[in-house]
């Protein structure tokens, strides 16, 4: 395991006043710590972002009274829903029923380890990295299903059916299309892929297949995250607030924010392998290299704007539209895809600088 | 072969939806819709069908045009209008004729439906585009809406 850098005068004397073993557990507790506070916070802004940028598509102004802008507005939200109280049914499956937020929450968060942010600044560099993004953001959907079954509530028993079915159909799709440009990489590891995409990102050296593989991506990351147009889950027309229905306060907070979290954890998945991750436009800042955190979060907040551009574009689809779109179409494309893609990096075609 | 061209339908009309969108989204600040109510108080104006509350325009000789008909207090569904009045000599031709002595309206079981301003054959009341109508006392939203010593114009009855 890589540890960050950034911190290695703490990393040295934690090993020199401590042995060696609970030095890094310690170690773990605090990057762990660090990071989960980082990200809760981010999610809250993350949020605030959403509310406005929603608001710009409207034509409205959004949240602008509390402090300058409205920048304290989630933090007040966040208190208010810490403060309330936790509601539950009688009838619901009481232990399932509170460990599903958490489940959400924590497979959320799991997956934000591996990202390198920068060159040397990841937490957890494993060498499988794609595959345990992967892997891991499909185990959040256990929580909804969990959270939907569990409070005994018919409507939030269908938004968990209807996210199974989303999810497990869409996983695939993710799936082919990040192992199609593995096929360019040749590694699954998330700091090799950013050294690969030092002659170029991946999306200018795939070209064709690469922006193919990339659209793909993008429709069926947004399925995953739940939102619209593919929030059925949650459809509040048809079904109350979907799975979540029967939670109040913090335990609501945590599907919201798991929300917005893996929202951005898809944006930097891409950001990751399509953009070259924390690596500058042509180079131009390769010269100090902390200046990539700002390549990485500005690349990948550009990437949650387009997802709330389809957020606010589009209509919901309807459930069979939902499995024709994902079975009919992304899913042949995808592997005609890949196809193409093993051609292209078998007759050496692909563009390299 | 629908099958390729409805994948190139799809991400046209996706994208021209999305080139909608983004229009809106770079024009929000000078287009936005919102009012920021308590801070825009002085330059808020109502658009002109806003249903306010009814009221009685007068003009300068406080002359007001109701006749005194009741049609209004006729048309209104729930009995917000009453209209008290008498037979009074008329000045000038020395005829008894109907008068009316208090417009009263109450505001507070007013829905807004509009039936009496239709009603009214001598367009003698219309909407207000007024709407900070909140008051401490319910009996303040009890209005009369004809004013103390006006009297109806002159040829409105023929
Ligand atoms: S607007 Fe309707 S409810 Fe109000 S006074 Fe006129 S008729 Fe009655
Ligand atoms: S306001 Fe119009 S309808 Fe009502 S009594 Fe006067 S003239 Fe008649």
């Amino acid at each position: 395991m890589k540890i960050v850098s950034i911190t290695k005068t703490v990393h040295d004397w934690l090993f020199s006043i401590m042995p060696e073993g609970a030095a890094s557990i310690v170690e773990m507790v605090l990057i762990a710590v660090a990071y989960l506070a980082f990200f809760a916070v981010a999610g809250l802004y993350l949020v605030l972002l959403e509310r406005r940028v929603a608001a710009w598509f409207q034509l409205r102004l959004g949240p602008n009274r509390v402090g300058p802008q409205g920048i304290f507005q989630t933090m007040a939200d966040a208190l208010k829903l810490v403060s309330k109280e936790l509601t539950g049914t009688i009838k619901a499956d009481n232990f399932l029923y509170n460990l599903a937020p958490y489940f959400v929450i924590v497979s959320s968060l799991m997956a934000l380890a591996v990202f390198p942010f920068t060159q040397e600044f990841q937490a957890f560099d494993i060498n499988i990295g794609i595959f345990f993004l992967i892997a891991i953001s499909s185990i959040g959907v256990i929580g909804i299903l969990l959270g939907g079954w569990s409070s005994n509530n018919k409507y939030a028993l269908i938004g968990a059916m209807r996210s199974g079915v989303q999810t497990i159909s869409y996983e695939l799709s993710v799936g082919l299309s990040l192992l199609t440009m593995v096929l360019l990489t040749g590694t699954l590891q998330l700091s090799e892929i950013v050294e690969v995409q030092k002659n170029g990102w991946l999306i200018v050296q795939g070209h064709i297949p690469a922006i193919i593989a990339f659209m793909i991506y993008m429709i069926a990351g947004t399925a995953e995250t739940n939102r619209a147009p593919f929030d059925l889950v949650e459809a509040e027309s048809e079904l109350g607030a979907g799975f979540h229905t029967e939670y109040s306060g913090m335990k609501f907070a945590y599907f919201f924010l798991a929300e917005f979290i893996n929202m951005f954890i898809i944006a930097a998945i891409a950001t990751t392998i399509f953009f070259g991750a924390w690596l500058s436009p042509f180079g131009i800042t390769d010269s100090i290299p902390w200046l990539g955190v700002f390549w990485f979060l500005g690349k990948t907040l550009l990437l949650v704007f387009l997802m709330m551009w389809f957020r606010w574009t589009f209509p919901r689809l309807r459930v069979d539209q939902l499995l024709t779109l994902e079975w009919k179409y992304l899913l042949p494309i995808n592997l005609v895809n890949i196809v193409i893609m093993a051609i292209l990096v078998w007759l050496n075609l692909t563009i390299k600088f | 072969m629908s099958y390729f061209s409805d994948i190139y339908n799809g991400i046209k009309t996706l994208l021209t939806g999305m080139s909608i969108t983004g229009n809106y989204f770079l024009h929000s600040r000078k287009g936005a819709i919102t009012q920021q109510y308590p801070d825009n108080r002085e330059t808020l104006k109502m658009f002109d069908r806003f249903r306010g509350e009814v009221i009685m325009p007068h003009d300068e000789n406080n002359e007001h045009r109701c006749t005194g008909c009741q049609s209004c207090e006729i048309a209104c569904p729930n009995g917000s209008i009453e209209i008290i009045w008498d037979r009074q000599l008329d000045p000038e031709t020395g005829k008894k004729k109907k008068m009316i002595d208090k417009h009263i309206y109450h505001l507070s079981m007013c829905t807004m439906c509009g039936l009496c301003i239709e009603a009214c054959p001598t367009d003698a009341i219309v909407w207000a585009q007024n709407f900070e109508n909140s008051v401490y006392d319910r009996s303040q939203l009890t209005k009369v809406l004809n004013r103390p010593g006006s009297k109806v114009k002159a040829g409105i009855e023929d």
